[in-house]
């Protein structure tokens, strides 16, 4: 039923984050055929969850508004949401890749007006927002959601809500009838950039993640900044929905740990001293930071930032890392370690505990149909003996969206070499 | 012992934590430290009275260089071996056997505090259980509660009475261990001679380590 145009000259693009839009664009400019498969009902991976970017504090959703732009004006560029690699075959030059294509239930007659979402009753966790909360089980995953169309929840398939859905749309863009299917496709190379996942944190059992509400992790708290969140931008903890104005960082939740994630994930320690702009945003002077930390690793250029926010009297240092989470009389989560600096044991009270939690691979287990080496931690690289396929962005390595950008351009470099091979084999 | 001591310290010079890696047990591990406090912020004893140090900053103080202050410090021997900083340390540290190592290498150059009970409680459990092959628990006791003297050991007796009665009636204490009627290894002959070799080995691994 979808039928895609793809030959031995067009580039496979796994994964439509940062790095795989990017890729994609860079490969698509030159004036190559590209296919980008996402898995997700949208583009923009986990930079579109952010609310804003270091180190100028912009927000992501001017940067992926010009890359979605460029991709509407590039007609080389076939994009395929809810899609999954399964299988590869082949060889560098030479691959023939099946993907599993999910319904959306929503065809492209759709307007985004939001009726179906109206009369729908049942709801779904919100995993855009990380589960913070609830949604209409027919949705448009974020207010920049590309494509701009909704989506049906496979759960609500057979049940009068969707029934209901498809009385409501006034577009004939409802469509029940749509099955899984699975497509094949040839490709020359393959871009594999599927990014990363935050650490499980009820994995670290001394922070308590999952017992105490207050506890919560650096990728929620981006959701309860932002106004487009689950609180409309008001940084209220999830227990009392009290202002969170004293707010605590821990720095290497689960990060440079051998019983957890044994690399630096790099950009956490940015991106906490980026939040405390966050606290400082919404509450001035009654705004409360307080980092606790191993090192800072505000990594290349960034040092300057690291150092405002160190000049900040509403933000605190503590050199040590937290050993343990307790929940006091009132449900402030209290911070427990010793402090290097003295030696002394310290019990603070917060209003809310953020856990900073780094990058795990998100192919690490990954059943990767094709044949890649992956490092002690699950990041992928180029195996030598199938050249064809790169890795992009996070899947190999723990990095910011500023180098997932350039690792992708890379890879799209590498990419374009072996098609063009193969195009001038072929004349 | 001293003339081990002044040995070691002639040798190692400032180099206080090539001593320990190359002489206490596990000591390779201290320059894996990052100091991020986990060890210590886990630790279930409360060492801000008891102790001088937490293990962190005993680790610090290896590579500072604070010969005395760690050799002589109580710290390694107020470890109760719950192993909460070894299982969570994030460079996988042995700190628990670490500490063990330094506290076992004070005590043989002579440095450990004199007098410091849980050392006292090693040396005499090591000494009576190794006799018979198991622990006289009523000697073992004694030799603890009369270790300040003998008023003290009374009063402390006299407080552990009742303890002590259930421990009888509850047949986990038997009484007659006191004068020597006590349960023991069916053959001490082989445990003693097993005991001898490792003490044999172990002499001669630490020896060659303080030759070398």
């Amino acid at each position: 039923m979808t039928s895609v145009v793809a030959t031995n000259q067009t580039i496979l693009v796994v994964g439509g984050g940062i790095s795989g839009m990017t890729a994609a664009l860079e490969a698509a400019e030159t004036g190559k055929q590209v296919v980008l498969v996402e898995t997700n009902p949208y583009l923009g991976g986990r930079t579109v969850q952010l609310y804003r970017y270091f180190p100028k504090m912009c927000h992501p959703t001017c940067g992926l508004e010009i890359n979605l732009r460029r991709l509407k004006a590039n007609p080389r560029i076939q994009v395929l949401t809810l899609a999954e690699v399964t299988g590869i075959s082949g060889s560098k030059g030479n691959y023939s890749v099946s993907v599993k294509l999910k319904p959306r239930y929503v065809n492209a007659n759709c307007t985004a007006c939001g009726e179906c979402g109206k009369v729908v009753q049942t709801e779904i966790a919100d995993e855009f927002n990380y589960n913070l909360g609830k949604i209409k089980a027919a949705y448009l995953p974020s207010s920049m959601a590309y494509p701009q169309r909704y989506v049906i929840d496979s759960s609500i398939i057979g049940t009068p809500d969707a029934e209901r859905a498809k009385a409501a749309c006034k577009y004939d863009a409802v469509d029940l009838e749509q099955e899984e299917e699975v497509i094949s496709l040839n490709a020359g190379a393959i871009v594999w950039a599927t990014g990363w996942q935050p650490y499980a944190a009820e994995k670290i059992v001394y922070y308590g993640y999952d017992r105490f509400p207050n506890v919560i992790t650096n990728v929620e708290f981006e959701r309860l900044a932002d106004p487009h969140g689950p609180t409309g931008g008001k940084i209220l903890r999830p227990s009392d929905g009290k202002e969170a104005r004293n707010v605590a960082f821990i720095q290497c939740a689960g990060s440079r740990d051998e019983n957890h994630l044994r690399h630096c994930s790099r950009f956490c320690c940015m991106g906490s001293l980026k939040q405390t702009h966050y606290v400082e945003e919404a509450f001035g002077d009654a705004g409360k930071s307080t980092i606790y930390y191993i090192d800072i690793r505000a990594i290349d250029r960034f040092e300057d930032f690291y150092q405002k926010v160190q000049a900040n009297p509403n933000v605190s240092f503590v050199k040590s890392k937290v050993a343990r989470i307790t929940q006091d009389k009132d449900g402030n989560p209290v911070c427990n370690g010793v402090n290097v600096e003295g030696y002394k044991r310290y019990a603070t009270a917060h209003d809310l505990v953020v856990l900073a939690v780094g990058m795990e691979p998100a192919v690490k287990g990954m059943d990767i149909p094709a044949d890649v080496m992956s490092d002690s931690s699950g990041f992928i690289m180029a195996d030598p003996a199938n050249a064809g396929i790169f890795g992009a962005g996070c899947a190999t390595n723990a990095l910011d969206v500023n180098r997932s950008v350039q690792s992708a351009t890379a890879a799209a470099l590498r990419a374009i070499q072996v098609v063009n091979k193969v195009a001038r084999a072929e004349v | 012992m001293s003339d081990l001591n002044q040995t070691m310290a002639a040798r190692y010079q400032n180099n206080f934590l090539k001593e320990i890696e190359e002489q206490a047990e596990m000591g390779e591990w201290v320059k894996m430290c990052m100091q991020c406090g986990l060890c210590s912020g886990s630790c279930p004893t409360n060492f801000q009275a008891g102790w001088d140090h937490p293990p962190q900053e005993i680790f610090m103080m290896i590579r500072a260089g604070k010969r005395d202050e760690v050799l002589k410090s109580n710290s390694m021997w107020m470890c109760t071996s719950c192993y909460n900083c070894y299982v969570r340390c994030p460079r996988k540290v042995p700190v628990t056997h670490v500490m063990h190592g330094i506290a076992e290498y004070a005590y043989r150059i002579g440095q450990s505090p004199k007098n410091q009970p849980t050392q006292h409680l090693s040396k005499t459990f090591w000494d009576n259980c190794t006799k018979t092959g198991r622990v006289n628990e009523v000697k073992l006791t004694q030799s603890l509660y009369f270790k300040d003297g003998i008023g003290a050991g009374i009063k402390k007796a006299m407080e552990m009475q009742a303890v002590a009665l259930g421990l009888v009636k509850a047949k986990r204490l038997n009484p007659l261990e006191a004068i020597g009627i006590a349960h023991k290894c069916k053959d001490i002959k082989g445990i003693q001679a097993m005991l001898a070799k490792a003490n044999e080995l172990e002499a001669q691994r630490k020896a060659e380590k303080a030759k070398a």
